[in-house]
């Protein structure tokens, strides 16, 4: 297989997720498992749980993954360009209309509408996660502080990152990380 | 000089965001408070664009902020800083990954990770609602004028939205497009920025 074959599957599967990277799924096991036998189910599954428990945006990193399996280093950095290519493609042209012409009166009240549905859209996600995050007296309380620091101080949430990712590493060298234990995404 | 810090605020979000979708958000939003590059009404704008055209959700928030930014080079920086860390990190970890994912520090990390993640997207859902109902920037800077601002017409279309895509079963299930394209048209309709 060609790394031009390579690019144009992750470009499609790219054109293919709309929205968040757990969109990603459906197509991944159409086009990996079903047609082209390169995964079986159960590696698919472990290859996107993999993604999703690394740093950074999922579908980038089930791509560079994905990539490096068929062709090493090479093939992962292709997967992931392929993955990108369609968002910089399609996003460049609109926003450069968007932005032509953001000043009509019809273009700006389309969006003060479409604000009030990202609002509901976001509460919605928000629910989603909060589902599959929020397991735990330890996780609430993670997700409480986090939430109200990050509403009234104004630091970077990197800072709430990476405390986060200390406070678990302490908390399972004290094995003191409460339930949960060896359950997977 | 604009290209380098660009590529380095988005090699920051890629390294630390965490999850799916709307993960980034809180890393542009502070962003946006931090850079001045664009506002926060123009960064709901882009998540709206984001969630409604093809494409990982994250990595077209990269592309149309390095677009708002500087341009066409801007957008191909910030979606190369973005995926940059995602590439080293899988690239090292490639090896052992399979341990790594089993490794009990790193599902515990991850365990406290998500919440915190969740937390965080609240936080810049609750700017967004600040702006969207009060015209402020952050929650904490409503003010008294502010309250007596409170958008009433955003209100009731953002009830009406809640009942559509949380508790009626047949409108449940349609994709988010089809919500923002109504808003737009309900916008529209009853001018909801008053122009």
């Amino acid at each position: 297989m060609s790394y031009l074959k390579l690019f144009l599957l992750f470009a499609k599967i790219g054109v293919m997720t709309f929205g968040g990277g757990y969109a990603m799924l459906p197509i991944l096991q159409r086009e990996l498992v079903d047609t082209r036998h390169w995964a079986t189910e159960e590696e698919l599954a472990d290859y996107f749980a993999i993604g999703q428990c690394t740093p950074g945006i999922i579908a980038v990193n089930t791509a560079t993954f994905i990539g490096h399996k068929r062709k090493g280093i090479s093939g992962g950095i292709v997967a992931t360009l392929g993955v990108v290519f369609p968002s910089l493609i399609i996003i460049t042209i609109l926003a450069g209309l968007i932005t032509t012409f953001a000043d009509l009166p019809f273009v700006q009240n389309a969006f003060a509408g479409i604000r009030v549905c990202v609002c509901v859209l976001i509460f919605n996600a928000v629910v989603k996660l909060w589902k599959g995050a929020v397991k735990s007296i330890l996780a609430f309380g993670i997700f409480l502080v986090v939430a109200l620091a990050a509403t009234f101080l104004n630091l970077s949430p990197a800072i709430y990152v990476l405390i986060t990712a200390a406070l678990g590493i302490i908390l399972e060298a004290l094995h003191a990380m409460p339930g949960e234990r060896g359950k997977k995404a | 000089m604009i290209y380098l810090l660009l590529f380095w605020e988005f090699f920051k979000t890629g390294l630390l965001a965490v999850g799916g979708g709307l993960a980034t958000l809180p890393f542009l939003s502070n962003m946006a408070d931090t850079t001045g590059w664009f506002t926060h009404s123009q960064l709901a704008d882009m998540v709206a664009v984001s969630e409604s055209t093809p494409g990982p959700m994250g990595v077209n928030m990269a592309t149309y902020v390095g677009y708002t930014t500087a341009g066409i080079p801007g957008a191909l920086i910030a979606t190369l800083g973005l995926i940059t860390p995602s590439i080293i990190v899988i690239l090292i970890i490639a090896g052992f990954l399979k341990s790594f994912r089993d490794n009990r520090f790193v599902n515990s990390v991850f365990l406290c990770l998500r919440p915190a993640s969740t937390g965080l997207i609240v936080a810049s859902g609750l700017s967004v609602a600040a702006m969207t109902f009060f015209g402020v920037s952050d929650i904490a800077s409503i003010t008294l004028d502010a309250v007596k601002a409170f958008d009433w017409k955003a209100l009731v279309l953002a009830v009406i939205l809640l009942v559509v895509t949380r508790w009626i079963k047949p409108t449940k299930k349609l994709h988010p497009i089809v919500w923002i394209l109504a808003s737009a048209v309900v916008g529209v309709v009853f001018s909801f920025a008053g122009v």
